[in-house]
Parts: C-alpha cells; sequence; structure tokens
C-alpha cells in the first residue's frame, strides 16, 4: 500500500485535459479516407407484411449502394439473449422503426431526401401498443403468448398472512419510457478489406456485445471482426445493445461498397429508433399487523419490452429482485412478467427495471403508513431489512449496514423533522404547497445472480517497454470515470504514482473481454481484477530478482523496461472467479443476488404552484453507503447527474406516443432538466468497505437513478394531500388528480389539510 | 439539414478563426457547424441536436454565443469566431478549461466545449455572477451527465482564481 494513498483521493480524469480543449475523438471526428455516409430506410407501420418496395423519381440510385436482408452473409439477427431481432426486416415488420433497407452515399446531405423516396407497401396487421393489450392476447405479436419472460420469486407462505393482517393495503403504480439522451447521438463507422476482415469505430458501451453480433451475421471468425471504442459521449444504457444494430447496419454497407462507411444518427433517429427506459406496471397487496409491521405480500411487476426480446430478462431479473425494496418480508411472492408489443423495443438505462419497482415500493410504503396512521419515517424503521436477516430471495444480510441510522442521519441533514413542522403551517396560506418525501432504496451491484459466473471477465495489465503500466480491459469510459478509477487501483496496487498507469483504448485485438461495461459492475468486479493483474506485474519482476520490496518507482521503471528487453511481451491477466459463499439457483430465483449491495436514503423538499401545478424540486438529500469511495469526486458527479436524471424522469420526461411511434423525439419537446431546473443536491456518502469490490467498493452508477422519483411524488403527496401513483408526472397530471380528489370529498379545501 | 445541391453555386467566405484569416468555398446556406467541422477539421464543435436546443456547437462569433448549426455560413462572412481549440494559449489552458478539470465539470465530454465557451462568454459580460446568474447563464446547454452542479462549481471557481489573479 502507498505511504499516500492514491484510491480515495480525487485525481485528475485522464482523459479529461482532451475532453476541455475539445482534441477527443468521438466517431464523428473521425474522417477515413474514401469514406461514403449511410442512412437507414425504416417501417412507416407498426405491424405488417412488406408487400413491395419501390424507388422514387429525382434520386440518382445508380450512384448509391443498397443493402437489403439478401445481403446478410450470414444470419439475419443482432444475436444478443436471444436471436429474434432482424437486422434488416425482410418480410414482417413489428414496430415503426424497423429497418428495411440501408442506403449509401458520399454525399451526406443527399441522403435523407433518398430515405424519403424510398416506398414500401405494406399489408397492415393489427398491433398492439400497451401492457394490458399484450395482456389480452386478442393479438398474438410475438412467440406463442406475447411473454417474452416471467420469474417467479417466493419466500415464505401467503396463505396465513391476510387472516392474521390488521390492514391490507393495495396499490398500483406506473412508470413511462424515458429517453437515455445522451448528448453524443449514436454513430459508427464500418471498414471491410477481406485481408484484415470487418473493423467497426464507434460510440458504444459494450465491444463484445458487438463483435458477437457481428460474427454472426457477418460469417466471420472472431479474429475477422475487430470493434474499436471512441470517445463517448454518454451512453447510460443506451449504448449497450442498439449499437450492435448500427455496427451492423455499416459493416454491410462497407462490405457491398468496398468503402468505409459511416451511419450517425440525427437527434429524431436516435430518440424514436433507439432503445428507451421500459414502460412499466407494478402491483403491491400487502398484509400488515397493528403494529406497521410487514406480514407479507404479492408484488406484480409487468414491463413492456416492445417488438423484440432484447435484453427485457435481465431488466425484468433486476426489476424484480429489487421489487421489495430494502425490507424485511418474512412472506412474499414476486410476479414478474415482459410483455411483447409493437413498439420499438425499450433496453437498458441506468437502474435497468429498479428505478421502475423501487418506485412503486416507495410509494406503496407511503401508502401503507397512511393506512396504518403511522409516519413514513416510522413505517420504514420498522421494517427495514437488518443484519442476518434475508431478503426477499433469501440473500442473507452479512454486513453490518444499520438502515435506521442511515434513515436517521438523513433526517437530521435535510432537516425534515424542522420542514415538516413548518410546512404544516405555511400550507394553510398562499398559493403554493411544499412538502418533504423519503425514499429508501438498494441497489445491487455487478451482474445478477450467476452473470458474473457465466461472464468470466478476463483483465490484463500490461508493463511497457517504457517501464510504464497500461491496463487492458473491454470496459469503456464513457463519462462516468472508467479510465481514472481503473488507473487508480492500478497505480495502488502497483505502489506506482497515478501518471504511471494509461488505459489502453477499448478494441479487441488489443484487449481482452471483461465484460460488458453495464450493472455499476466496472469499479467493483472489473477493478479488482485489476487489481489482481496489477500484483501479477510486481510479482513476476520480484520473482525474477528485477525488483525487490519496497521499491521506488524508478526502481520499478527500470525493472519493468529491463524485462521487457529480455522476455518482449508483458503481461499478467486475471480472470474472474466467484466468492465460494456465493451461491444462485437460477430455477428457483433465490440466493445471493449480488455480491454487493448499495443501500441509500433521499429526502426531496418540493413546491407545487397551485395556480400552475408545476413542481418545483427545492432541496435533495441523498445519503448513500456505496462501500469505499474510490474518487469522491467522480462519485459525487455520478450521484448527482443521476438524480438529475431521476428528477426528469419523476417531473419532465415524458415520451408521447402514437401507434408505437414517439411523437416528441426532439430537445425542443422532449424536456430534459437544465441548469436553472435543478435544486442544491446534496451529496453525503458513508463507507462501510465491501470483501469482494477493489479497495471496498461497490457499484455507484446506477444508484442515484433509483431514489429520486418516490421521493418527489412522496413529497408531492406531502405537499397536496393527494396520491399520485404515476410519473412522469406532469403539471396536467396534477391539475387532474387535484379535481378528481375535489370531487371524491365534494369539499373544496382539502389542498393542504391534512 | 441544407441540401448542398441546390441550385446556389459554392461562394468563398473570409473570416477569422481563433485568430487566423481563413478562406473556404461553401455553399452559402451551409451551416457554419460543418464548415468548422468538415472543412477546417475544428471538431470540438459538437452537434447534439441540429436545431439549437442544446448548446453543444456553441461558438462565439463577434463577441457573441451562437449555435454554429442554426448559423448558414454566409453570416460568418467577415466575422471573427472563436472555437474552444482557440481558447488555450498554446500548452496553457485557459482558467476555465482548468476549473472545469479540476471540480469535475467535464464528464463525457461532449457537451463539454459547447459549455466552457458560454461561460466564457457569460464571464465576458458579467466578470463575477452570482449562482444564480451561472445557472441562468449557462441554462442554454444540456448536459445529460453532470446534473450541472459541478459546471457551476467549476465557473465559480474560475471567477474566484480569476479575481486573486
Amino acid at each position: 500500500m502507498n505511504a499516500d494513498p492514491i484510491v480515495g483521493k480525487s485525481v485528475p480524469r485522464k482523459e479529461g485535459r482532451d475532453k476541455v480543449t475539445g482534441r477527443s475523438q468521438y466517431v464523428d471526428d473521425m474522417v477515413l479516407p474514401n469514406m461514403l455516409f449511410g442512412a437507414t430506410v425504416r417501417s412507416q407501420i407498426p405491424r405488417g407484411r412488406i408487400r413491395k418496395i419501390t424507388f422514387g423519381p429525382g434520386i440518382p440510385w445508380d450512384e448509391f449502394v443498397i443493402v437489403s436482408a439478401k445481403d446478410i452473409p450470414g444470419k439475419n439477427c443482432i444475436s444478443l439473449i436471444g436471436d429474434d431481432q432482424p437486422c434488416l426486416a425482410s418480410e414482417f415488420v413489428n414496430h415503426p422503426e424497423e429497418p428495411i433497407l440501408l442506403l449509401a452515399h458520399p454525399d451526406r446531405h443527399l441522403l435523407p431526401q433518398a430515405v424519403k423516396a424510398v416506398s414500401i407497401d405494406y399489408e397492415a396487421l393489427p398491433s398492439i401498443f400497451t401492457i394490458e393489450g399484450s395482456e389480452r392476447r386478442s393479438e398474438i405479436v410475438w412467440g406463442e403468448d406475447n411473454i417474452f419472460k416471467t420469474y417467479l420469486i417466493e419466500k415464505g407462505n401467503l396463505e396465513d398472512v391476510w387472516e392474521k393482517a390488521d390492514y391490507i393495503v393495495e396499490g398500483e403504480y406506473s412508470t413511462g419510457a424515458q429517453e437515455q439522451l445522451y448528448i453524443e447521438n449514436n454513430g459508427m463507422i464500418a471498414a471491410f478489406d477481406a485481408a484484415r476482415g470487418l473493423t467497426v469505430w464507434g460510440s458504444l458501451q459494450c465491444p463484445y456485445y458487438i463483435h458477437k453480433a457481428l460474427m454472426a451475421l457477418c460469417n466471420l471468425p472472431p479474429e475477422k471482426v475487430r470493434v474499436v471504442q471512441m470517445e463517448t459521449g454518454g451512453a447510460f444504457g443506451g449504448k449497450e445493445e442498439y449499437p450492435s444494430m448500427i455496427a451492423a447496419h455499416a459493416a454491410l454497407l462497407a462490405i457491398k461498397a468496398g468503402r468505409p462507411v459511416k451511419i450517425i444518427y440525427d437527434r429524431l433517429e436516435d430518440m424514436a429508433a433507439t432503445t428507451k427506459r421500459h414502460p412499466s406496471r407494478t402491483r403491491h397487496r400487502t398484509a400488515v399487523d397493528c403494529e406497521g409491521k410487514i406480514l407479507g405480500g404479492e408484488i406484480d411487476l409487468t414491463i413492456d419490452g416492445g417488438a423484440y426480446l432484447t435484453l427485457s430478462p435481465v431488466v425484468l431479473s433486476r426489476g424484480a429482485i429489487h421489487a421489495g425494496g430494502p425490507y424485511y418480508w418474512p412472506n412474499v411472492r414476486i410476479r414478474a412478467k415482459a410483455v411483447a408489443t409493437n413498439a420499438p423495443p425499450h433496453g437498458a438505462f441506468r437502474g435497468f427495471g429498479a428505478p421502475q419497482s423501487l418506485f412503486a415500493m416507495e410509494r406503496h410504503m407511503d401508502r401503507i403508513a397512511r393506512t396504518v396512521g403511522l409516519s413514513p419515517v416510522e413505517i420504514r424503521r420498522r421494517n427495514f431489512l437488518q443484519l442476518g436477516q434475508a431478503t426477499t430471495t433469501d440473500q442473507v444480510i452479512r454486513e453490518p449496514i444499520n438502515l435506521g441510522n442511515l434513515l436517521d442521519r438523513a433526517l437530521d441533514v435535510s432537516e425534515y423533522h424542522a420542514k415538516k413542522k413548518r410546512f404544516a403551517k405555511q400550507n394553510q396560506v398562499g398559493t403554493s404547497r411544499k412538502g418533504v418525501g423519503i425514499a429508501a432504496f438498494l441497489h445491487g451491484a455487478g451482474f445478477t445472480g450467476s452473470g458474473e459466473r457465466y461472464l468470466s471477465s478476463v483483465v490484463g495489465v500490461e508493463g511497457c517497454s517504457d517501464g510504464t503500466v497500461r491496463v487492458l480491459v473491454s470496459s469503456t469510459e464513457f463519462g462516468q470515470g472508467t479510465n481514472t478509477v481503473l488507473s487508480q487501483i492500478a497505480a495502488e496496487a502497483l505502489s506506482l504514482p497515478y501518471e504511471y498507469v494509461s488505459v489502453a483504448q477499448p478494441d479487441t485485438l488489443e484487449v481482452p473481454n471483461s465484460g460488458p461495461t453495464v450493472a455499476s459492475r466496472t469499479a467493483m468486479v472489473v477493478g479488482k481484477l485489476v487489481q489482481s493483474a496489477a500484483l501479477g506485474i510486481t510479482q513476476t519482476l520480484i520473482s525474477s530478482n528485477l525488483l525487490h520490496e519496497g521499491y521506488s518507482a524508478n526502481e520499478f521503471r527500470a525493472a519493468c523496461q529491463q524485462y521487457v528487453v529480455t522476455h518482449g511481451q508483458f503481461r499478467c491477466w486475471s480472470r474472474y472467479e466467484a466468492p465460494s459463499d456465493i451461491f444462485w439457483d437460477d430455477d428457483k430465483y433465490r440466493g445471493e443476488a449480488y455480491a454487493a449491495f448499495a443501500w441509500a436514503v433521499y429526502i426531496a423538499e418540493v413546491t407545487v404552484d397551485l395556480t400552475t401545478y408545476r413542481v418545483s424540486v427545492d432541496d435533495f438529500v441523498a445519503l448513500q453507503e456505496v462501500g469505499k469511495v474510490l474518487h469522491p469526486l467522480l462519485a459525487r458527479g455520478q450521484i448527482i447527474g443521476g438524480i438529475a436524471q431521476g428528477i426528469g424522469f419523476s417531473l419532465y420526461e415524458k415520451v408521447v406516443w402514437q401507434n408505437g411511434r414517439m411523437q416528441n423525439g426532439q430537445m425542443t419537446n422532449y424536456i430534459m432538466p437544465t441548469s436553472s431546473d435543478l435544486p442544491p443536491i446534496r451529496v453525503f456518502f458513508e463507507e462501510l468497505g465491501n470483501i469482494h469490490g477493489a479497495y471496498g467498493a461497490k457499484g455507484i452508477g446506477e444508484l442515484p437513478m433509483d431514489g429520486p422519483a418516490p421521493a418527489i411524488v412522496n413529497a408531492v403527496e406531502d405537499a397536496l394531500g393527494v396520491p399520485f401513483d404515476s410519473i412522469p408526472l406532469l403539471p396536467e397530471d396534477i391539475m387532474d388528480g387535484l379535481a378528481a380528489s375535489l370531487e371524491e370529498n365534494g369539499k373544496v379545501s382539502t389542498v393542504g389539510e391534512r | 439539414m441544407t441540401n448542398s445541391r441546390e441550385s446556389h453555386a459554392k461562394i468563398e467566405i473570409s473570416f477569422t478563426v481563433n485568430g487566423e484569416p481563413k478562406k473556404v468555398r461553401a455553399y452559402p446556406m451551409e451551416r457554419l457547424l460543418d464548415v468548422l467541422r468538415v472543412d477546417l477539421g475544428l471538431t470540438g464543435a459538437k452537434e447534439g441536436c441540429g436545431e439549437g436546443e442544446c448548446g453543444s456547437c456553441s461558438v462565439l462569433m463577434d463577441g457573441a454565443l451562437v449555435n454554429s448549426c442554426l448559423i448558414p455560413v454566409l453570416q460568418a462572412e467577415g466575422t471573427t469566431v472563436v472555437t474552444i481549440e482557440g481558447l488555450a494559449a498554446k500548452n496553457e489552458l485557459h482558467v476555465l478549461q482548468k476549473a472545469f478539470l479540476e471540480c469535475g465539470g467535464a464528464q463525457c465530454g461532449i457537451c463539454t466545449p459547447g459549455m466552457i465557451l458560454a461561460a466564457f462568454h457569460l464571464l465576458d459580460g458579467k466578470p463575477e455572477p452570482t449562482i444564480e446568474e451561472i445557472q441562468e447563464g449557462l441554462s442554454g446547454n444540456l448536459c445529460r451527465c453532470t446534473g450541472y452542479t459541478q459546471i457551476v462549481e467549476a465557473v465559480s471557481e474560475a471567477v474566484r482564481r480569476r479575481t486573486l489573479a
């Protein structure tokens, strides 16, 4: 260990200088000689059979490279979990953004007209756009029953709980689609030559997902497919799976054209065609005793997967496992289901199912509190998971987390009780109402269940000829700080200055498969592997008698240089091995769902304007336990950024659908928060550590997406005395909700009265 | 999107970019953004939305902050344009660039060039802005990563350092 530790210090972001000077190279900044530009002709209808394709007049079609499904050398699918999603529709279309044809031309500006000039004649088939529509099965749009995947999690026995219960509390909660809205649109460049094979450069999260998809599509061996990540301008899950589709399209055009092809989506195409957060519906039925203790309950989670399977089973799994929140359920039955509709497939977005089911859980806790006559604070305190108790999947909590203490600290720093008192008085008069709301939650780090075991990630660390060290991983940087944190970990393990370490550009020719950059796994899981591979470097140098314990940085450099001169390339590898105490049963969905959970309590303060029904968030406290904080500045940046997205998810960001197509795919009408829309976001950490993570780290990236929506909507209910169970919660929804509540109560003055 | 094959012929545009006189031949309605990125190789300005909403293509034109995706290059004739590439003097980062780097103002980096130029423009007109004025001044530039807090802190820090200097 360094005398002056690097881990825990806010060292400069590795690629920061290039970013603030505009020198970073994103995919659209890259130009290859002789390059063409590509565009995609998409379905215009949600579901049907393609009858005829006509290339209209006024376009010099002979100058274009045109690709259809017939040009695919291998299997016509984007290989992921299942192989159901075609790369290009050949006969049937199943959603209104389904790719059918690809066009390429040297003049980028000619492409939009050409796309418009292609007309496609369809025989339309009936289509489905809602979860309820899919469940009715009057039309089967996928498989035999419109169901992509179901899970059942059972613990204890629900038979007697309903009889024993003093209260049975029911609620239904829903969340809308949400666009990731990275500021850099999706894009790819592909080049092909027979000797080297296919190379793609792009904006992406998971190089090896694309590698796998391109091998199947182009019928190429692994060594003939190369995937390179360019600097990536935000991703948030939105560049986990769809980049495989765009890479596939660019590749097909490049193979046919014999020239490099660049495809860059414009904002409208990116928002409409690529994946968004799964819309969800969660139903709770909970048996509670007179003390407010949960005796048991049923939770039904359903998500809309869109037209193809994509990642829906995994999103659903995380949603189901998080559905019970940070509470002790002696008895529970969680049924989860992903259904098919004729919308473009929904996909990964920060939180990955958990923000949906945790919104329901935390809204439902407030409903239980009201029913039982306890405060939102007390109902949570009485039901928090304790050390030694088991989660809904029977995972025993072994770390000394004390959620009651976490809650107390959050109440304290947010001045919750003082605010409650003040607002009760303030709300008697005036044209606005104030409220505070709590959300308590957890987020599992790393892949679910056996996921990490299947991934079996590999990490390399290289001692270079100049005596510096290079980390070799397929883990990608897209703003969250991968390069910086993995460099810190390697430097710490090697007792070297941070400046001695660099991270290789993710390139499948150069780096091993360290797994996808998702699931809050990079610092914790990949970081731990970097740590052990780095130790391999020192051990090798020491056992070769080139270095002695207690070496200086200069001595390391000399030893490393010497080793490379004598032996050539100097690389040490580390492969993931599942801890022996982690057991997961895929069939029963029971066991250790995650190697570690991060824990949090968030408190939101809001004002609701009774004239405009606008909700503003005035103060936001975010307290979390995330293991060791490896880089305080980046960690705080992750939390604040996630909360900003969570505020958007709660109050602003509404995808307007018509027949499966997004109607507001522009930044002018899909509203994300600006710098003047956000409250002070106050971030606090507790650090328990984590034996499974690098230097005690847990995952952090997704956690802050889970809490804001329920905390804010709970605060709105606190302000108005009227419950809202669906997000996004827009002013018009509040207006409708208040009107309905007035009608129901037959009086005018319910607002503000409690 | 401009159609470069429309009937207009290319014209010659002369303007000053990052202190250097430049001449380009372009269609009059081509976007300044494309001329900067494609003809002049200045890729620091980014296209985020193509309709003046996100601000990632922000540049300074005669001292005004403009969305270069909305400016026909014709309009740049005779003007002085500054892009992110022109902000640092040789190898020395501008005080704003340093502060963004140190305060966590840049995450994925795609909005950063536009954001720094917007901050530069703000401080040009208002050397010591309040927090609210910084938030308001940057509200035309969208960032999806940071939640803006560390960007606002970076601008405050730059102000503090400049005042000290």
